[in-house]
Formats: structure tokens, C-alpha cells, sequence
């Protein structure tokens, strides 16, 4: 066992078999199946949980295989420049994903509405279906689908709670990058404090996020199924806010590494993956505020 | 079942499944080399002409399309051909290994393709513009694709003509499942309708097509016309059949709208303008019948408007300006 | 080589006690737990060849109900539903996986690497492939059936299904993240496991278009998602994306669907480059012509095929600089690979040409993808393609580029590597007969449906009307003889697993190819490249 912790440096780690995949794989069918069971009305809701439990152990065993491993010192530089790319990409895959939302906004706002009042080439179309339409943005179309009677609906203004979720999104984007230096010089409290701040910054937005969902439901008239404008509006903002709860819930679990020591100055993908995770989001989160609040 | 009888009322000759297997073996033999399959017999294999200025000008751009890639892949599967005849180890080539690379063969095949490229986007580039303009229309006629069949609504001097196209029932019934009537018995099978689009020739007539469900696409091969209707838009298409091609032409709708797509036809019926307009006179007249009686019953007439000639109602009003239009309403 | 494996057993040793042996798990852990990229690679390929199966029974099916008109097996809604699922399962589960197969067998072995980079996570992309088609099919039995709206699945008519909606969304959703975490392990092996004196430009063929497909797998599945998410919330959540009244539009699903879509069709074809120009060197004992402008021309494709995908929309009513725009665009992409083709041609030229199975599909593919491309300029050409959309004329046009197209190319891949994998030479003349046959059937399955296309049979419907007879019948007749042709496939490789004649190291003496694959034992040893090898 005196290798464990003096691997050869030339050998790339394959692990020899593991549960966690097939087990993964399970868990996802699990979940998609009890969400089948929901939407189809086969059973009540609760038919997700198993799901979800399930996904909870999947990253509590597979990532804590993972951290074993990198403590006990099984990786070399080459494989946590594997956890890296791997990290960068899939970013990139989640970028698209929002890219999709954001093509949809920008295709309803800058084509859709003209067409549907008459502009471009679709004048007939105004004319013969829609004759009493003339949108302007934000906008529920032309049959005004909302929750209200006479299908008004107010947009949350940007200077509001937005622009207060602006600046904190932005804080924590530079107390994860305080954090960072703090670690990469070895000043393991400062780390721990910026870290925290950072989460809690995190879950903050939530809240701030949380709240103002329930203002547009309640108060504006504003919800998923306020025509193209709630649509646009709760998707992007919806699995952004998604994005920010798991990115806080990951700065946490590493928050708890940090405090058990986890992460040297020269190895610790972990922090710096979910640091670039953070990032992204905070990036997508300025597009969202310009383009869906703003502008 | 009276279907025996409809059948029996067939207009044209049977042309049966041994006549048409038959066929299929005489052109399996004509692929392996044996020449044509009968003369006169073999089955359509191009485009139609067609009867339009449209048509003739896109039959056109697909010949030529169409020897150009053939010419494109003569020189190439022959080259090819040539390399698997020469350089054949069974028959001692020895490689040049040293050939790998010409920069000076790398652009001419680059230019090459670009030139031909830019030769046949031309042609297709003046189509678009000669389909997409809609200016000069005589005839506006509303088209409104339903699952599973049409509706005409004239608009202008025609205005207060409206009604539903549906597959015609000697087909409906040849086409269930086990009917046991052989389709080839049924006059144009699949291809009728109780009540077709009726258009003078000779004149720009514009298609203002949309749906009321799912998305439909009208198709007319003949016209060389086809666009699809999409809920909640209009989409624009023009027709000019030339003079002296009146008559009947068949299509069918051309996007997967679910169970009934195969069976929503597309018939035309193309009349020279004087009878169009003769056409015209008769159907406002039964018009102004079925309003007078229909005032006399008093009571709405629920009944389909499925007759030619007996629908004033504004459907169209009712079907899109709801506050859900019907789509939404399909959906709930 | 011994030595590499000593070092490999000294360190998984000091490792884990248990698992201190080199040799694959015993029993069905070694699958279920497998990090294995050989073990996963058969898993994924041996699924694939099961999913074409059931994938073809679909469209035999679909073939015998359009021998003849009228309709004599079964109910429209059915039809389309076959229709449907052929494609999804064709597509999403036979190409696709066997496609990330070859890459798991040979990406590694081909760029001198231990294995793949994330070994666990490969297992997981190959696992979820199972449950997610299972979560497909089965939606023949539930309530209303299989979806049948088109593997396009187009709003209005999509959101129509019922219990099944929700299954083939999610579906579509587990084979998303199986591609894209299989594309991630892809891309991360090949730019960070690469053998010292690897360089990016002396990477074979197959490596270079694996890269970039692997680019646009991860660029556009998450767009697919976004596309079928969007459709699930106006399905059950009342949201307006593909919803004129709500100020949303059909057409804007469309959009998103084959901004995902062309790049999709590309997936599928790129890797099938990369298997043809390893094997028409190897045959034509010469190396591959203007290797460099290969690999250029191939990332030419891929980032035209990001600006191309109006071109399944023109009958849709775009606009008309639109039209323009996405004709020009789309007719470029014949120039890169017009390059790739000439390349291969000049490959043979002048070569030493020799004519073994994978030659044989290596060949066939060339001229019958090429037909398929010659058909997709014509249905570029927007005017003309007011006539072509939506008939069996596309349906022609893309059974080509993907039958004697990427299938071919995948049959000839496995019949090039297969040798090298099991360490059994196959029945040649069993591998010859299966390539003549299938390649004089899948033309008269397939040519004939251009006839049928131009003369105006529209493609999705189960029932034509009656001069549409003969060439349906001879198509039928094409696709029932190639259907069962490819059971002397499967026969093929079942006898080369069980035994057969051994094969060398390098399996093909006689043509000498060349690649870092032929260097190491057949059958390839369980760990292959403990230690990197030496590059010159
Ligand atoms: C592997 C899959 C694959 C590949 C490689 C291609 C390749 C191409 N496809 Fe195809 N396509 C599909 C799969 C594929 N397609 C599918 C699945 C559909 C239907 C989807 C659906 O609706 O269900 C479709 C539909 C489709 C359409 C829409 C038709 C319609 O619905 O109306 C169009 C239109 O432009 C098109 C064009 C092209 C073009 C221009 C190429 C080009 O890449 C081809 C380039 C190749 C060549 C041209 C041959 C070699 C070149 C030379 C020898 C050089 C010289 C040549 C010239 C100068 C012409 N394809
Ligand atoms: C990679 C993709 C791929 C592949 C490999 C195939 C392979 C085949 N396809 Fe597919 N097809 C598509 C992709 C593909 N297709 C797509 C995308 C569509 C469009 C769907 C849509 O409109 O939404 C389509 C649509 C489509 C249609 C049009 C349906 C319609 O418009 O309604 C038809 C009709 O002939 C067809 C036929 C075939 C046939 C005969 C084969 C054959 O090559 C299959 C051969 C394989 C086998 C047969 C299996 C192996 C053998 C056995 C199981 C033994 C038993 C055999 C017998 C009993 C004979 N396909
Ligand atoms: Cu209507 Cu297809
Ligand atoms: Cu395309």
C-alpha cells in the first residue's frame, strides 16, 4: 500500500469497474419514468421521489468515489486535465442549451410579433386572423392568453428586485474569485469565508428569485402561461434559477471540503469547476437581465 | 354493404393486381439488363410538366439540375471506375506512393464545383423571385386546412363562396382497412373529392392558405404549387394555369397532419374565365336560396357546411378571432 | 507490451487488493460495471446491430403495407407511428450508437491511449441508451400508442398524443445526455490522451472527424432538448412557444428542430468520412491524397452545417432572403465535399487496388453517398424543392446518404476492424456475398423512390393512389431482399466471434496499413497502451 500515496505520474487512473454508472443510468430512467407517471396522470406526484432520492445518493456515492480517489492520490496531472475539458465542455453544451431559450425569445420578439401584426411579407396574416392585434413587447399575443379575465399582465420591472439580483450575482462572482486567490496562496481561512459568502450570496438570489415568482403570479398576471412573454420570461429565468440553486448547492459541498482540508494550491478541479460553473451562470444571468428585463 | 355497387359504377377500365404485378417483373427484368419493360407501360418516373408558368419554369430548373449532376457524376464514377480497372494489385499496379498531394488538382476542384454552383444558383435564384411575387392577383381564394380536409373561401368579386373539400367516398370506403374493394377499381382512387376548387385559367390566382389545427401543406403537382398551412399564419401561394390547359388536376396535402393525411386530396377544377364566371352566377344564386330558406326555418342550421355553394357563414370569423382559437382548443 | 501490463498490474495492485488482476470482471459485472472502453465499445456496437433490427422489422412493415394500394395490414395511425419510430430508432439508436462504438474501440487504440478519458462516465452514456429505448418502445403499449408525429415531431400535430407525449420526450431527453457525455469523453481523449508525438495533424482520418463531430454533438443536443422541453411545456404547462394565439409560432419549433436537425444529418455522416479514408489507403496500398485538405474540408462541413438548416423549411413560407440565403449556403457544402470525394478518388489513382469486404462498402459508399448528394443539391435548389418537399423523392434522397452512406461505411469499418477485435478472420465470401446483395437491393429499394417522389407520391402516407403501384412494389421488393441480406451480416460477425482463421497483428498484411492499431496484438489485449507508445 506504500504507493497510494506516491502513484506513478506516467499512469493514467482507469478504474478497474464501478457500481455508479449503472446505478446513474437507473436513477435517470427512475426519474423520467415517475415524471411519465405524473404528466400522463398514472400516479399522483410523489412518484418522483424515489428519482430524486436516488439522484441524491448518485452524487453523494459517485462524487464521494470520486474525492477518495483524488485525496488518496490516484490522479495524476493528466487525468485532472481530463476533469477539466470535461468540465469545459460541458458548459459549452449547457451554453447551448440557453442559447435555444434565448433563439426563441429573440425569434418571438424581432420576427413572430411584427408577423402577427401585419409587418414583413404577413400583412394578410394580421388582416385575415388577427386584425385586432397590434403587439408591442411584452406581449401575450393576439388571443391575450393569461390568467386575468381581460388578459393584461404586467412584466417585472428591471429596476426592482432584478437589478438588486444583478449585484448580488456580480458580488459573488468576485467573492468566488477572492476565494480562488485566497487558495491558490495557501490562505485557507480567507478561503473558507469567501466561499461561504459566495453560497450564501447563491441562495439569496434564490430567495430574492423565489420572491419575485410570486409577485408575478399573484400580482402581475404574469405566469408560464401568459402568451410568448411568460413563456420566454419563466423558462430562461426558470432554469437559470435552477442552475444558480445546484451551482450554491455545489459551493456548499465544497465550502465542507475546504473546511476538512480538501484542495492544494496546485490540485483542485473541484473548486475550480464549480467556480467556472458559477461564472456561466452569472454570464447567462447578464443576458437574461438585458435582454429579458431590460431591453 | 352497398359497396359492391359503388364499385361496379366504375367509370374506368380495372387494371388489376395481376396485370400490375405483371409489370413489376417486366421491370425487375428491364433492371437487370433486359431492356424496357413493354413499351408504353412503364410507369411515370419524372416530374410532370406541368400546366403553369410556374411549373414549366421549375420542370425546367430541375432538368437541368438534374444533367448537370448526372454529367458531374459520369466524369466522376468514371474516373473512378477507370482507377478500379487499372490500379488492380491482382494485376501487379504497384502504388506511387509519392502521389500524395496537388495543390494545383486541390483548386481546380474547388473552382470547378464553384463555377457549376454559381451557373445553377442563378436560374433557381430568378425562380424564387418569380414565385414569391404575389403582385397582379385576379382571384383571391381563402384555403384553410382542417384534419382531414379543405376549406375554399372565395374573396373579392367571387366573395360569399365558401365550402368544404373532403376525400370523396368510393375512395373512403376502398381505403379502410380489409375493405376488400381493390383500390385499382375506384375511380382516381384517393385522388376525388365531393367538392373541388373551382379557378379560371388564364388568370393570377393567389391561395391565402392557413390552418385550423395542425399544419397541412397544399400541393398541386401539376401547378407546381405547393406551400404549407401553418395555424395562425398565412401563408401565400399563386397559381396561373395557361389557356387552354382547363381541366382536372389532382394533389394531395403534403405535410404529415396525423391519422387522415393520406386522405385529404386536393382536386381542381380549372374552367376557362367564361365558364368560371358562369360558375360563379350559379353558386351566389343557390347562396341566396339557402338564405332565404335557412331565414324561413328560423332556427340555425347546425348541419355541416360540407355543400358546395350553401355556406355564407362567416366560419372564419368564428374559427380565428375566439379568444383560444381552435388550436388551443385541440389541444385542451 | 508485457511490460506495460506488469506496470499496470503494480499500480492497480497497490490500488485495490480485489480488483488486483488485468483481465476483464468475471459474469455480468464485467458489463454492468464496465469502464472498459473495449467492453463498452462492443456493448454500444452490439446494441446498435440490435436496434437496426428492430428499426429495419419497422420498415418492413412500412414496406409491406405499401406494396400495393389500399390498406391490408394495418390502421393509418399505426403507419405513422412505424413510420416515427423507425426513424427515432434508426437514427438515435442504431447510426448514432454505432458510431460511438467504433470511437470507443479505436479512438484509444488509435491515438496510443490507456483508454477513454472518463471511463466511468462512458459506461453511464452507454447505460442510459438502454433505459431511455426502452422508455421508447414501450410506448407501443400504452393508451393511444406510439408517437406519430414524424421524428421532426412538429407542433401542432406532436402536442396531439397522448400518454405517449411524455415517453418520447424524455426519451429524447436520456439519449441527449448519453451523446453528449459520450462526445465529451471523445473530445477529452482525443485532446488530452494522446500519445507523446501524437500531433492534432497526424491523427488518422477517423480520429479528425470523430473530434469534429463530437463539436457538434455537443453544440447541438442540448438545442434538441431545448426544442422538445419547449414542446412539453406547451403540452402540459400552458406556455405559448409554438402558439400564434399566445404570440408564439409552429414555425419557430421548426427552427430550432433543424438548427439541430442539419448538423444532426452530419453526425451522421462525418464519421463515416473518417472510416472511408482509413480504408481506401489501406486498399489502394497508397497514402491518403491531400490528407490535410481532408481535415480542412471536413470542419468546413461542420460549420457550414450550423447555417444551412432552412432548407427543410422552403415550402413553410420563410422569407424570401431567407430563401436566398439558405439555398447558397446549402449549395456550398457540395464543395468541401466535392474535395473529400475527389480526394478518395485520387487515393485510388494510381494506387494498388485490392478488393476486400471493407473496400467493397468502402466503395459502394462512395458511389451511392454520392448519389445521395447529388440529390440533396437538387433539393437545395428552392424552386425545384416546391415540388421535391415532402415526397418520397427526400425519402430516396436521404435513404442514400444514410443506408449505402453511413450504414455501409459502418459495415465497413466493422469489417475492417472486426479481425482486430475478436482475433478471428471472418468468412470472406460469407462478407463479399453480403455486399453484393445488399448493394443491388438497397437500389431497387431506394432508386426507384425518386420515380415515385417526381411523380408526386408525398412520403408519411400509408395508402397512394394506384399509379403510384409498380415502382412501390419493386421498392418493397428491394427492401425485403435487403432486409434479409442482413442477416448474413449478423451471421458474419457471430462466426468471426465464435473462431475462424487467426488474424495478425496487422490482419491485413497484404495492403500494410498503417496506424498505431496494427501495431498491438489481435485480438487487441484487454489494456491496451499502459505505457504510451513511441510516435516518429
Ligand atoms: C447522412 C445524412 C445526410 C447527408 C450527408 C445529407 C447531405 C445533404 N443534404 Fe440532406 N437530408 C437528410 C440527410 C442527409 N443529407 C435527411 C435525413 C433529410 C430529411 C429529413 C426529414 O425531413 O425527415 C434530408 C433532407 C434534405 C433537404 C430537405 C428536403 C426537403 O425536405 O424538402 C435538403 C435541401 O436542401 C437536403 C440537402 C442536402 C445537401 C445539399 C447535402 C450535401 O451535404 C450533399 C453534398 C454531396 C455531394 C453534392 C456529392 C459529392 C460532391 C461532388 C462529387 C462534387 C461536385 C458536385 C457538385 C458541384 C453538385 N437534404
Ligand atoms: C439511419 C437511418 C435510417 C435507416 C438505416 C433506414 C433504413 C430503412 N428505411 Fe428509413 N427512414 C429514416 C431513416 C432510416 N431508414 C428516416 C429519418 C425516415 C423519415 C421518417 C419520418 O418521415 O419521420 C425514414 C422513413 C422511411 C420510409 C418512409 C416512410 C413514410 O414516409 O411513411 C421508408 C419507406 O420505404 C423507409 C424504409 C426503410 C428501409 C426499407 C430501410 C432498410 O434499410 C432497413 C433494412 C434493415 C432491416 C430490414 C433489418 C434487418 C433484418 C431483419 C430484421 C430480418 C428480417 C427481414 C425481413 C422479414 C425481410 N424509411
Ligand atoms: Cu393534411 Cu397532411
Ligand atoms: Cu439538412
Amino acid at each position: 500500500m506504500a504507493q497510494v500515496h506516491a502513484p506513478n505520474a506516467d499512469q493514467y487512473y482507469v478504474p478497474h469497474s464501478s457500481p455508479w454508472p449503472i446505478y446513474g443510468s437507473v436513477t435517470l430512467f427512475t426519474i423520467m419514468a415517475g415524471a411519465v407517471a405524473t404528466l400522463d396522470g398514472w400516479l399522483p406526484v410523489w412518484s418522483l421521489l424515489p428519482g430524486f432520492a436516488m439522484l441524491a445518493g448518485l452524487f453523494i456515492f459517485w462524487f464521494g468515489t470520486v474525492i477518495k480517489e483524488n485525496e488518496s492520490g490516484m490522479y495524476n496531472m493528466t487525468v485532472d486535465r481530463s476533469f477539466r475539458l470535461g468540465m469545459m465542455w460541458f458548459i459549452f453544451s449547457e451554453v447551448m442549451f440557453f442559447a435555444a431559450f434565448f433563439g426563441a425569445l429573440f425569434y418571438a420578439r424581432a420576427l413572430v410579433m411584427p408577423w402577427l401584426s401585419g409587418g414583413g411579407t404577413k400583412l394578410l396574416t394580421n388582416i385575415l386572423l388577427w386584425s385586432n392585434y397590434h403587439g408591442t413587447w411584452p406581449t401575450n399575443g393576439p388571443a391575450a392568453i393569461g390568467p386575468r379575465a381581460n388578459g393584461s399582465f404586467q412584466a417585472v420591472p428591471a429596476l426592482g428586485l432584478p437589478a438588486l439580483n444583478t449585484a448580488i450575482l456580480l458580488t459573488s462572482g468576485i467573492t468566488i474569485t477572492i476565494a480562488h486567490h485566497a487558495l491558490l496562496r495557501g490562505y485557507r481561512r480567507r478561503l473558507a469565508w469567501f466561499l461561504a459568502a459566495t453560497f450564501l450570496l447563491g441562495f439569496t438570489f434564490v430567495a430574492l428569485q423565489a420572491t419575485e415568482y410570486h409577485e408575478a403570479y399573484t400580482r402581475l398576471g404574469l405566469q408560464l402561461g401568459t402568451g410568448i412573454y411568460g413563456s420566454t420570461f419563466f423558462m430562461l429565468t426558470g432554469f437559470h434559477g435552477l442552475h444558480v440553486t445546484i451551482g450554491a448547492i455545489m459551493l456548499f459541498v465544497i465550502w465542507i471540503r475546504v473546511l476538512r482540508g480538501h484542495f492544494t494550491p496546485q490540485r483542485h478541479f473541484g473548486f475550480e469547476a464549480i467556480a467556472w460553473y458559477w461564472h456561466f451562470v452569472d454570464v447567462v444571468w447578464l443576458g437574461l437581465f438585458i435582454f429579458v428585463y431590460w431591453l | 354493404m352497398n359497396v359492391n355497387r359503388l364499385t361496379a359504377n366504375d367509370l374506368r377500365p380495372a387494371h388489376s393486381r395481376a396485370m400490375s404485378f405483371g409489370r413489376v417483373l417486366g421491370i425487375l427484368a428491364g433492371l437487370l439488363g433486359a431492356g424496357t419493360a413493354g413499351a408504353g407501360s412503364w410507369p411515370a418516373m419524372n416530374m410532370p410538366v406541368g400546366v403553369t408558368v410556374l411549373s414549366h419554369s421549375i420542370y425546367d430548373l430541375h432538368m437541368e439540375v438534374l444533367w448537370v449532376c448526372v454529367a458531374i457524376a459520369a466524369i466522376v464514377f468514371g474516373v473512378m471506375i477507370v482507377a478500379m480497372i487499372r490500379f488492380r494489385h491482382s494485376k501487379g499496379a504497384v502504388p506511387d506512393i509519392n502521389m500524395t498531394h496537388s495543390t494545383k488538382a486541390e483548386i481546380i476542384w474547388t473552382v470547378i464545383p464553384v463555377l457549376i454552383l454559381i451557373a445553377i444558383a442563378i436560374p433557381a435564384a430568378k425562380g424564387i423571385l418569380q414565385i414569391e411575387d404575389m403582385r397582379g392577383a385576379g382571384l383571391t381564394i381563402r384555403v384553410t386546412g382542417y384534419q382531414w380536409k379543405w376549406q375554399y373561401t372565395y374573396l373579392g368579386k367571387a366573395s360569399g363562396i365558401s365550402f368544404f373539400s373532403t376525400l370523396s367516398q368510393s375512395s373512403n370506403f376502398a381505403s379502410q382497412l380489409h375493405s376488400g374493394i381493390d383500390p385499382r377499381t375506384v375511380p382516381h382512387y384517393l385522388l376525388s373529392v365531393d367538392h373541388p376548387l373551382v379557378i379560371p385559367s388564364g388568370v393570377k390566382v393567389r391561395l391565402l392558405l392557413t390552418s385550423a389545427d395542425v399544419i397541412h401543406a397544399w400541393w398541386v403537382p401539376d401547378f407546381g404549387a405547393k406551400r404549407s398551412a401553418i395555424p395562425g399564419f398565412i401563408n401565400e401561394l399563386w397559381i396561373k394555369v395557361l389557356p387552354g390547359k382547363e381541366g382536372v388536376y389532382r394533389g394531395q396535402c403534403a405535410a404529415l397532419c396525423g391519422r387522415g393525411h393520406a386522405f385529404m386530396p386536393i382536386v381542381v377544377d380549372v374552367k376557362t374565365p367564361a365558364d368560371f364566371d358562369k360558375w360563379v352566377a350559379q353558386q351566389k344564386a343557390a347562396l341566396k336560396q339557402a338564405a332565404a330558406a335557412s331565414a324561413a326555418a328560423a332556427a340555425p342550421n347546425n348541419a355541416p357546411v360540407a355543400k358546395a355553394g350553401a355556406a355564407g357563414r362567416a366560419i372564419e370569423a368564428t374559427v380565428h378571432r375566439a379568444t383560444r382559437p381552435l388550436m388551443a382548443r385541440v389541444l385542451d | 507490451m508485457a511490460h506495460a501490463i506488469d506496470t499496470a498490474h503494480d499500480v492497480h495492485a497497490a490500488h485495490d487488493h480485489t480488483l488486483a488482476h488485468d483481465g476483464p470482471a468475471t459474469g455480468i459485472k464485467r458489463w454492468l460495471f464496465a469502464t472498459n472502453h473495449k467492453d463498452i465499445g462492443t456493448m454500444y456496437l452490439v446494441f446498435s446491430l440490435i436496434m437496426f433490427f428492430v428499426g429495419g422489422s419497422m420498415a418492413m412493415v412500412i414496406r409491406a403495407e405499401l406494396f400495393e394500394p389500399g390498406m391490408q395490414f394495418v390502421d393509418p395511425g399505426f403507419f405513422n407511428q412505424l413510420t416515427t419510430m423507425h426513424a427515432l430508432v434508426m437514427i438515435f439508436g442504431a447510426v448514432m450508437p454505432a458510431f460511438v462504438g467504433l470511437a470507443n474501440w479505436m479512438i484509444p487504440l488509435q491515438v496510443g491511449a490507456p483508454d477513454m478519458a472518463l471511463p466511468r462516465m462512458n459506461n453511464f452514456s452507454f447505460w442510459l441508451l438502454p433505459f431511455a429505448f426502452t422508455l421508447l418502445l414501450s410506448t407501443f403499449f400504452v393508451p393511444g400508442g406510439a408517437p406519430a408525429g414524424g421524428w421532426t415531431m412538429y407542433p401542432p400535430l406532436t402536442l396531439q398524443f397522448g400518454d405517449s407525449f411524455p415517453m418520447l420526450i424524455f426519451a429524447i431527453h436520456l439519449m441527449g445526455i448519453s451523446s453528449i457525455m459520450g462526445a465529451i469523453n471523445v473530445i477529452v481523449t482525443i485532446l488530452n490522451m494522446r500519445a507523446p508525438g501524437m500531433t492534432l495533424l497526424k491523427m488518422p482520418l477517423f480520429v479528425w472527424t470523430w473530434l469534429i463531430t463530437a463539436y457538434l454533438l455537443i453544440a447541438v443536443m442540448p438545442v434538441l432538448a431545448a426544442a422538445v422541453t419547449m414542446l412539453l411545456t406547451d403540452h402540459f404547462f400552458h406556455t405559448s412557444f409554438f402558439n400564434a394565439a399566445g404570440g408564439g409560432d409552429p414555425m419557430m419549433y421548426e427552427h430550432i428542430f433543424w438548427f439541430f436537425g442539419h448538423p444532426e444529418v452530419y453526425i451522421m455522416i462525418l464519421p463515416a468520412f473518417g472510416i472511408i479514408s482509413e480504408i481506401i489507403p489501406t486498399f489502394s496500398r497508397k497514402p491518403l491524397f491531400g490528407r490535410n485538405s481532408m481535415i480542412y474540408a471536413t470542419a468546413s462541413i461542420a460549420f457550414l452545417s450550423f447555417i444551412v438548416w432552412g432548407h427543410h423549411m422552403f415550402v413553410d413560407g420563410m422569407p424570401m432572403a431567407a430563401e436566398m440565403f439558405f439555398m447558397l449556403s446549402t449549395m456550398l457544402i457540395a464543395v468541401p465535399t466535392g474535395v473529400k470525394v475527389f480526394n478518395w478518388t485520387a487515393t485510388m489513382w494510381r494506387g494498388s487496388l485490392s478488393f476486400e469486404p471493407p473496400m467493397l462498402f468502402a466503395i459502394g459508399f462512395l458511389f451511392m453517398f454520392s448519389i445521395g448528394g447529388f440529390s440533396g443539391i437538387m433539393l437545395a435548389m428552392v424552386p425545384a424543392d416546391f415540388q421535391y418537399n415532402q415526397t418520397y423523392f427526400v425519402v430516396a434522397h436521404f435513404h442514400y446518404v444514410l443506408v449505402p452512406g453511413a450504414v455501409f461505411a459502418i459495415m465497413g469499418g466493422i469489417y475492417y476492424w472486426l479481425p482486430k477485435w475478436t482475433g478471428n478472420m471472418y468468412n470472406m465470401t460469407l462478407a463479399k456475398t453480403h455486399f453484393w446483395l445488399s448493394t443491388i437491393f438497397v437500389n431497387v429499394l431506394f432508386f426507384p423512390q425518386h420515380f415515385l417522389g417526381l411523380a408526386g407520391m408525398p412520403r408519411r402516407i400509408p395508402d397512394y393512389a394506384v399509379q403510384f403501384t409498380d415502382w412501390n412494389m419493386v421498392s418493397s421488393i428491394g427492401g425485403f431482399g435487403f432486409g434479409l441480406t442482413q442477416i448474413l451480416f449478423a451471421i458474419a460477425i457471430i462466426q468471426c466471434v465464435r473462431g475462424g482463421k487467426k488474424a495478425t497483428a496487422r490482419v491485413w498484411d497484404d495492403a500494410a496499413p498503417t496506424g498505431l492499431e496494427w501495431t498491438i496484438p489481435s485480438p487487441a489485449p484487454y489494456h491496451s497502451f499502459t505505457t504510451a507508445p513511441e510516435i516518429d
